[in-house]
């Protein structure tokens, strides 16, 4: 297995999903398993129509807020490595916005692991959605069912969430 | 104490700041104290950072609790719930 990664990028600019995948698995051997997940912008939300997205941050908290959920991720599950790409500034509908990408020996962490980090970017990383409508701009609001998603992996401590060693594969 | 605070998102926008350096009082020592001391400033400060509002504290960049403890020199930010993802 080679060394462990973890990558974390704010970035204006766009990623390129196939590009990003290659490099955090690069050359590791030890790498049975890659989960992804991409998060993009509708064109609906709240029932009114999304032109403009904007996405606020906080520079300095959000990367080391970003760091901390991937070092803990990296505590609780057996990962190769992991990689946050997260955008800032003004988005169209379909744009890209955030790349959660796992790598690990086997499906069982990589998949529990990216939405482990996704639950914890949603309710701790400092960004802030911003929305151009039809009847003008607002702020988005934050959802309960992200907080209640963050909380169920309170719920079992690191060992138990490491444990159901999951199938090969 | 000496502390920068800043201000994020819908919060920077109804207080119509960004960010700020301000001495405090030496009572004031936990960023809930300072919370309730911006919020003396009365009008969009007392109704915005009220008590009921759900606003998010950080210290040193850190999210923090309203107990937690101000150090000279220290960045704070006060911001809505996050959004992101």
């Amino acid at each position: 297995m080679g060394q462990v990664k973890s990558v974390v990028r704010v970035q204006r600019e766009d990623f390129d999903l196939t590009r990003e995948v290659q490099a955090l698995r690069q050359g590791d051997a030890g790498v049975g398993a890659v989960a992804v997940f991409v998060g993009t912008v509708r064109d609906v939300n709240e029932g009114s129509g999304v032109s403009t997205l904007t996405l606020e941050h906080y520079p300095g908290m959000t990367e080391s807020a970003l760091e901390d959920i991937a070092a803990q991720a990296h505590q609780r599950w057996r990962l190769n490595g992991t990689l946050i790409i997260h955008r800032y500034g003004e988005l169209q509908p379909c744009d890209q916005i955030v790349l959660v990408a796992v790598t690990s020996a086997h499906r069982g962490d990589a998949f529990a692991a990216c939405e482990f980090i996704m639950d914890f970017l949603k309710t701790r990383a400092p960004f802030w959605k911003k929305e151009q409508t039809p009847s003008g701009t607002r702020w988005v609001d934050a959802r309960q069912a992200d907080d209640e998603a963050a909380a169920r992996w309170d719920e079992s401590p690191p060992s138990t969430a490491r444990a159901p060693s999951s199938p090969t594969g | 104490m000496k502390l920068t605070i800043l201000y994020f998102a819908s919060l920077r926008e109804t207080l119509g700041i960004e960010r700020e350096s301000v001495e405090i009082p030496a009572e004031i020592v936990t960023i809930g104290a300072l919370r309730n001391w911006l919020r003396q400033r009365g009008g969009a400060w007392a109704e915005s950072l009220a008590e009921g509002r759900a606003v998010r504290m950080a210290l040193n960049r850190q999210l923090a609790g309203a107990e937690s403890p101000l150090v000279d020199g220290a960045e704070v930010a006060f911001f809505p719930p996050v959004t992101g993802g």
